[in-house]
C-alpha cells in the first residue's frame, strides 16, 4: 500500500471543521468589534459570543447564564477546582476527593491546593481503568469541599460511573465537577439529569480550534475568577473575549453533540477492528482499559519489548499520527501516570501505543494502520 | 548515489549549531536532534524551578529553527540514568574516580542515539566533538586523531568508539579551532553563540559530586586515615569526599605535604603518603577497546594518558587475558586512579583505550 496519511491522534486535538472556519472567518475579517463596545460593531459581536452561549448550553442540557468561556479545558479545570476550594476553605471545608489518572490540568491544581493546606485524597482506579463509585462515597469526608472526577480518560479512554458519583455527592451535599474533555461528543452528556454542578469541556476536541474552552457551573455555585480585571463573562473570567474562536464553538458543538449513538457506532466498528487487527497480528500486545465502557474512538495497547517514543517516530514516517500516553506527557519524562494507576510497570506503561479515531477515519485507514503497525513493532523488537 | 543525510546531536551549545552549518556547506543534508537526559527531580532539583534540561532543548529548537533543519527530541531518560548516573553512584560507592562523559558516549550517543538515527533513516550522526576521524586505507580502518585545538581535543572520551560507529559518526568541527567555531555561530547569528560552554558533569551542576551521591545513597561512614606505613593519622569524613591526588583538605597535618594514595573501600579506610607514593610504574586497565589495531596481539610503544587533560607519556602496551591490557611507563606515573579511562595515543592517533583497574 502506498503511504498514506493517517490521522489518529484525536484525542490529542481535532480537525477544525469547515463550519468552524466559516464561523471564525467573519471575526477575523471585518467583524473585529469589541464585545464591550457600545456601538453596532461591537454588539455584533456580543451577540455572537450569546448565541454560541446558548448552543453551548443547550448541547449539555445547562441555561446560558451557566456557561463560563475560557481559554480552554485546563483553564476550566483549575477555575472550577480553585474556585470549590476557595469556597469551601470559607466554611472549613478543605479536603478535595479526585482520581489518580486525572489530566493534569487536574491533578497539578490539587498539588498545588495541597501546598496551601488543602487535603486530597486521590481514589485510584481499578485494573481495567474503572472508579469505583464505592470508593468515592468512602473517601467522603464532613469537610470535603469537592469531588472531582473525569468523565472519560483522555488515554485509555474508559468511562466513568459519573451519573452514580454525582448522585452520591448530591446525597452527601457535596460539589461534584466533572472534566468532561474527552467525553462531549462521544457520550451523551445532560448536567441537569445527570446531576453535574461544574463541568469542563474543551473546543479543540470537537472540531473547533485551539484556545476556547468553557466551564459550565450551575447557578448558585461560588465562582471565583482566575484572571482578575475587566467584567467579561460576569466578572469571573476577565480579558477581551476570543470571539472567533467562541463563535466557532458555538458552531459547531450542536453537530458534536447530536446523533452521537449511531455516529459512534460506525467508529466504535472501526476501532473494535483495530483493537482486534493489532492483538492478533501482533504477539505480546494487550488492550489497556476496559474494552465495552470505552470511547468510541479510542485504542490504548501495551506492546512488549519497543519504546513508544521510537515507535511513533516509526509511525511518523509511514504517515500515521499516534500517540504514547498523552499530547500534554510527551514532553515529560515520565511514563504515563494514567498506565501506572491501572497497574502497568514503567516498562510496559513506555511501551504503550494510543490511537484515537473519529469519524473522520475510514476503514482503509485502519486497514493500512493493521499493515504498518505489525512490520514496525517488529523491526523495533529485532533491536532488542 | 550516496546517502548523505546527517542527524546531529544537537546539545544547544555552540559546537553542534555550528556543526550543521558545516555539514550543510559541505552538501549534506542535516536534521537535529536533542537528548533529555534528565529531569530536575532526577538530579535532586526542586522540580518547580525551571527545568534547565528543557531549557537546553529551547535553544537547540531556536538553533534549529535558525538553520531551517528539522528538529527531534529524545527522552533517554532512563538509559542515562541507568548507564551514567547509576554507572556513576556504584562506582565512586567502589572507591573509584568515573568518568561518566565516556559511559554517556558509549551507551547514549553511539549507542541510543545511533540506533535511532538508523531508525528514521540517517545514514550519519553528527556530534560537535572536538576530534578527527580519518580513513587509513593501508589499515582498512578508521582513526581517531586528537583536535588541532590542543585545549579542546576529545579523543579521549570517545576510545570506545567501535569501526561501526566511527563509519557513521561525523565530526565537523574536529579540523577547526574553538575560535573559528564561535566565528561560524556569530556570522550564522545562532543564539547561543556566546553561551559559555559545558562544564564538568551536566547532572551534577553545582560540582558537588559527593553531595549528589549521598542525596541519592545516604550519608557515608566516617573511618580511619592512615600513612602508607600504616600509622593512623586521624579521620576522614566518608571515602566519596577524596580523590587519588588530592592533597588539600584531607584534614591532617604532617611534616611534608601528604596526598591521597588509595581508597580502601573493604576498610573503609583513606590512605594518604608522601608525593614519591604518588608514582606508579604500571597499570592494568579492562574492558579494552582498540581503534587503530583489531585487537592487541604484542606488546606495542604508545603514549598513554590517565586522565582528561594531561600530558601523555611514553609506554609500552601489553595485552593480557580477558581483554584486559598491561600498561607500563617509562617514567613512573603520577596518580593513577581506579575507575578512569587510560587511553593510549600513538602521535596524534588514538590507538584505544580502557578503564583503569
Amino acid at each position: 500500500m502506498d503511504k498514506k496519511f493517517v490521522y489518529a491522534d484525536n484525542a490529542a486535538t481535532t480537525k477544525p471543521s469547515p463550519k468552524a472556519i466559516d464561523a471564525m472567518l467573519p471575526f477575523l475579517y471585518e467583524e473585529y468589534g469589541n464585545p464591550s463596545s457600545v456601538y453596532s460593531l461591537g454588539m455584533r459581536a456580543a451577540k455572537a459570543i450569546l448565541k454560541a452561549r446558548e448552543n453551548v448550553a443547550a448541547a449539555i442540557g445547562a441555561r446560558p447564564q451557566e456557561i463560563y468561556f475560557t481559554s480552554g479545558g485546563s483553564e476550566a479545570d483549575n477555575q472550577a477546582l480553585r474556585s470549590a476550594a476557595l469556597s469551601g476553605e470559607k466554611k472549613g471545608k478543605r479536603h478535595i476527593v479526585t482520581t489518580a489518572f486525572e489530566h493534569h490540568a487536574v491533578l497539578r491544581t490539587c498539588e498545588y491546593l495541597q501546598r496551601r493546606g488543602f487535603d486530597v485524597t486521590y481514589v485510584k482506579p481499578d485494573s481495567r481503568g474503572l472508579i469505583s463509585p464505592c470508593d468515592i462515597e468512602a473517601a467522603l469526608r464532613d469537610d470535603t469541599c469537592l469531588v472531582s472526577v473525569m468523565y472519560a480518560n483522555n488515554e485509555i479512554g474508559t468511562i466513568q460511573p459519573i451519573e452514580e458519583i454525582a448522585g452520591i455527592c448530591k446525597a452527601r451535599g457535596v460539589l461534584f465537577h466533572t472534566d468532561a474533555v474527552q467525553a462531549v461528543g462521544h457520550i451523551d452528556i445532560d448536567v441537569k439529569k445527570q446531576g453535574i454542578d461544574m463541568l469542563s469541556l474543551s473546543g479543540h476536541k470537537i472540531f473547533a480550534p485551539k484556545g476556547v474552552g468553557v466551564l459550565y457551573a450551575k447557578s448558585g455555585t461560588d465562582i471565583s475568577p482566575l484572571i482578575f480585571g475587566g467584567s467579561q463573562e460576569r466578572g469571573k473570567r476577565a480579558g477581551t473575549e476570543n470571539v472567533a474562536a467562541i463563535a466557532a464553538l458555538g458552531a459547531v458543538i450542536g453537530d458534536a453533540v447530536s446523533g452521537v449513538s449511531e455516529r459512534t457506532q460506525r467508529v466504535r466498528a472501526m476501532r473494535d477492528r483495530l483493537i482486534d487487527g493489532i492483538l492478533s497480528s501482533i504477539p505480546d500486545t494487550r488492550l489497556n482499559g476496559d474494552r465495552e465502557r470505552r470511547l468510541d474512538g479510542n485504542v490504548n495497547i501495551a506492546i512488549d519489548g519497543i519504546e513508544g517514543e521510537s515507535l511513533l517516530l516509526m509511525l511518523d514516517m509511514a504517515g500515521i499520527c499516534a500517540s504514547s500516553g498523552s499530547a500534554c506527557e510527551s514532553a515529560s519524562l515520565d511514563p504515563s501516570h494514567v498506565l501506572k494507576s491501572i497497574g502497568l510497570d514503567e516498562k510496559r506503561a513506555k511501551g504503550s501505543l494510543r490511537l484515537t479515531i473519529n469519524e473522520l477515519n475510514s476503514d482503509e485507514d485502519i486497514d493500512y494502520i493493521l499493515e504498518k503497525l505489525p512490520e514496525i513493532v517488529s523491526r523495533l523488537r529485532a533491536l532488542r | 548515489m550516496d546517502n548523505k543525510k546527517v542527524l546531529v546531536a544537537m546539545s544547544g551549545g555552540v559546537d553542534s549549531s555550528a556543526a550543521v552549518k558545516l555539514l550543510q556547506s559541505k552538501g549534506y543534508e542535516c536534521a537535529g536532534a536533542t537528548m533529555r537526559l534528565y529531569s530536575n527531580e532526577d538530579i535532586g532539583l526542586d522540580k518547580t524551578k525551571s527545568c534547565c534540561s528543557l531549557d537546553d532543548t529551547t535553544d537547540a529548537k531556536l538553533a534549529a529553527l535558525k538553520l531551517g533543519v528539522e528538529h527531534y527530541v529524545f527522552n533517554f531518560s532512563d538509559e542515562f540514568r541507568e548507564f551514567v548516573i547509576d554507572h556513576f553512584i556504584s562506582s565512586y560507592l567502589d572507591g573509584k574516580t568515573p568518568n561518566p562523559c565516556i559511559e554517556c558516549n558509549k551507551h547514549l550517543k553511539f549507542g541510543k542515539f545511533l540506533q535511532r538515527a538508523r531508525l528514521l533513516g540517517f545514514e550519519y550522526i553528527a556530534t560537535g566533538h572536538y576530534v578527527i576521524k580519518e580513513y587509513d586505507e593501508a589499515r582498512g580502518r578508521w582513526l581517531l586523531k586528537r583536535s588541532p585545538d590542543a585545549k579542546k581535543d576529545q579523543s579521549y572520551v570517545l576510545y570506545n568508539m567501535t569501526q561501526d560507529e566511527l563509519a557513521h559518526t561525523l565530526f565537523p568541527c574536529g579540523e577547526l579551532t574553538k575560535e573559528r567555531i564561535r566565528e561560524v555561530a556569530l556570522q550564522n547569528g545562532l543564539v547561543n553563540a556566546n553561551k559559555p560552554d559545558s562544564q564538568d558533569i551536566c547532572f551534577i551542576p553545582d560540582g558537588d559530586y559527593a553531595g549528589f551521591i549521598e542525596d541519592n545513597a545516604g550519608a557515608q561512614p566516617k573511618g580511619d586515615t592512615i600513612l602508607t606505613d600504616g600509622t593512623k593519622l586521624g579521620e576522614h569524613s566518608g571515602l566519596i569526599h577524596y580523590t587519588v591526588g588530592q592533597r588539600r583538605g584531607v584534614g591532617v597535618s604532617y611534616s611534608e605535604p601528604l596526598f591521597v594514595i588509595s581508597k580502601d573501600v573493604q576498610k573503609n579506610t583513606l590512605i594518604l603518603g608522601t608525593k614519591d607514593k604518588l608514582y606508579s610504574d604500571s597499570l592494568t586497565a579492562k574492558n579494552c577497546n582498540f581503534i587503530m589495531l583489531d585487537e592487541l596481539k604484542e606488546p606495542y610503544r604508545c603514549k598513554a594518558q590517565t586522565r582528561y587533560h594531561q600530558t601523555a607519556a611514553d609506554c609500552t602496551i601489553s595485552p593480557l587475558s580477558d581483554g584486559r591490557v598491561l600498561c607500563e611507563f617509562d617514567e613512573p606515573h603520577r596518580a593513577v586512579s581506579r575507575g578512569q579511562a587510560v587511553v593510549f595515543y600513538d602521535g596524534d592517533y588514538v590507538v584505544g583505550g580502557g578503564e583503569i583497574e
